[in-house]
């Protein structure tokens, strides 16, 4: 099973086991991971679940488009590894990834 | 109260949203004490906005949209009574009795109750055939009458109606929407807005009928088969689903003293006046100081942010709850994105044109110059904006709002 590596605002890491097709979002949910806040429940509605992936995983989860790309053209913060957690859904090739969490979350 | 004293009990009525969350945080916040969650339904909570979207529709499980994993409850010794009403609470002696008689005792009680569906109370209703959308229960039953396509009668052309015919089209039945008022969606937009929708799903196929009032429902063999008009009309129908809106769960309270009016009433830190009982979700009636008045919500993100006042309250550490309310509704390929409440408007004016075929226009509502809301169709960036406009009360004009070419950045 894939771990994924959340770190927070202030640098406190967190790890998790995500099940290969569960998002990066429910991976922070299941595991009681502050700061993605999920008001939506994973349908990218409410860019919540920001973050920001170690940039070397980004060929491997892909960049934002549509919808989401639009949605973080709004948040605090934006930048080119900007994610909305909920929209990456985990296979094998992200074991080891790390993802920021922004402090705006907190 | 020492919340690390593992001697504590905090007791949740409801397995809803605001529950869940409320029970997640208190471990947050550093609650040692025992937690139990006591629910009416057979299941774990869950979310519920994809009841009448993604489950409906065959897209999702009940397992893809659990708000929390079993695992977890497990791990943070939060436990559950499922299929369990609460039947009264005893201030006095700080338990809950429920409707089996067992007595449940509480240092801290919190009431997630939600809402329940209004019921339409004509004839018929007894006839198999006849639901109401609110609860996993209600999408199961449905789905176990729709093995080959039928003809769908929705009562109700709101939020919940809309969704429901959207994910029932998809699925190749017959849908019909019936709306009392003049329009769809008419006590939550504006005409453009209902327009717009209204348009939509003729276009996708669903026959949309306003103006009109169900009378009652007739049937053979005591299934539903006919829906009768207060004029006249006769519409053929295997099965009906009822979407009128619903209506707090606030009873509890009231039996045990508590104040309520249109929800349990609470201060903006989701205190009721018992210093010993919360009430979190769309069962409250709450103050919001960036609105400037009271307010009951039927909202995910107010359920889940007031859970997290509560949860701050018991542990007290009050954190003021004052979030500005937004909603989703996700029909075919719309998302429609809403922030603000736009009770009140005197002016609605457009981003983007509804008609040209885009699928994508903002809708602006302002009272005295004032912006109270936007009803955001495919844009979810000016819905972004739109958030922190009004959470900020950010002055903007009219024209700036209009004006494509302006960037709503600018004033943020």
């Amino acid at each position: 099973m894939p771990l994924i590596k959340y770190i927070d605002h202030a640098g406190n890491e967190y790890e998790a086991d995500v099940d290969v097709g569960k998002t990066v979002m429910d991976g922070a949910m299941d595991n009681m991971i502050d700061g993605i806040l999920a008001e939506c429940g994973g349908c990218c509605s409410c860019a919540t679940c920001h973050v920001y992936v170690d940039e070397s995983y980004l060929p491997v989860t892909g960049n934002a488009e549509g919808m989401e790309k639009e949605m973080l053209t709004a948040v605090n913060e934006p930048k080119d590894n900007s994610r909305l957690s909920c929209q990456i859904f985990v296979t094998e090739e992200m074991d080891g990834m790390t993802v920021r969490i922004p402090e705006s979350q907190y | 109260m020492d919340i690390s004293d593992k001697e504590n009990s905090c007791l949740i009525v409801g397995g809803s949203h605001a529950g869940a969350q409320l029970a997640i945080s208190l471990r947050q916040m550093g609650w040692q004490g025992r937690i139990k969650i006591i629910s009416e339904e057979a299941y774990l909570p869950y979310q519920r906005p994809p009841l009448s979207k993604a489950l409906l529709a065959g897209k999702q499980e009940l397992e893809n949209v659990y708000i929390r994993p079993e695992t977890l409850y497990e791990k943070q010794n939060i436990e559950f009574a499922l299929k369990t009403r609460v039947a009264k609470i005893n201030r006095k002696a700080k338990t809950v009795e429920t409707q089996t008689g067992e007595i449940i005792s509480y240092d801290k009680l919190a009431l997630c109750t939600g809402a329940r569906v209004r019921k339409l109370e004509i004839c018929g209703t007894d006839l198999a055939g006849i639901h109401y959308l609110r609860n996993f229960a209600d999408v199961s039953r449905i789905k176990g009458e729709l093995d080959s396509p039928k003809k769908i009668f929705i009562v109700g052309g709101g939020y919940i109606g809309l969704e429901a015919a959207a994910s029932l089209k998809q699925l190749n039945h017959e849908v019909t929407v019936v709306e009392a008022a003049g329009r769809v969606l008419q006590r939550v937009t504006a005409p453009q807005v209902s327009n717009f929708f209204h348009a939509k799903h003729h276009q996708q196929g669903v026959s949309i009928v306003t103006n009109k009032q169900v009378a009652e429902f007739l049937g053979n063999n005591k299934v539903v088969e006919k829906v009768v008009c207060t004029d006249g009309t006769v519409f053929e129908a295997d099965l009906v689903i009822v979407g009128i809106g619903v209506r707090p769960n606030e009873e509890l309270a009231a039996q045990a003293g508590l104040k309520t009016n249109n929800g349990i009433w609470v201060d903006e830190f989701a205190q009721t006046d018992d210093p010993d009982i919360v009430a979190a979700g769309d069962n409250t009636n709450h103050p919001n100081k960036l609105l400037d008045t009271r307010l009951r919500l039927e909202s995910v993100p107010n359920a889940m942010e007031q859970a997290k006042a509560a949860a701050a309250s018991i542990c007290g550490k009050p954190t003021e709850y004052a979030s500005l309310p937004w909603f989703w509704s996700d029909q075919y390929t719309i998302k429609l994105q809403i922030a603000g409440l736009n009770t009140g408007y005197d002016q609605v004016v457009l981003r983007g044109d509804p008609a040209d075929g885009n699928d994508s226009f903002v809708a602006w509502y302002l009272k005295g110059g004032k912006l109270l809301a936007a009803d955001c169709i495919n844009r979810p960036k000016e819905f972004m904006f739109a958030k922190q406009l009004l959470a900020k009360k950010i002055d903007v004009k009219p024209e700036q709002l209009t004006n494509e070419n302006f960037e709503l950045k600018q004033l943020v």
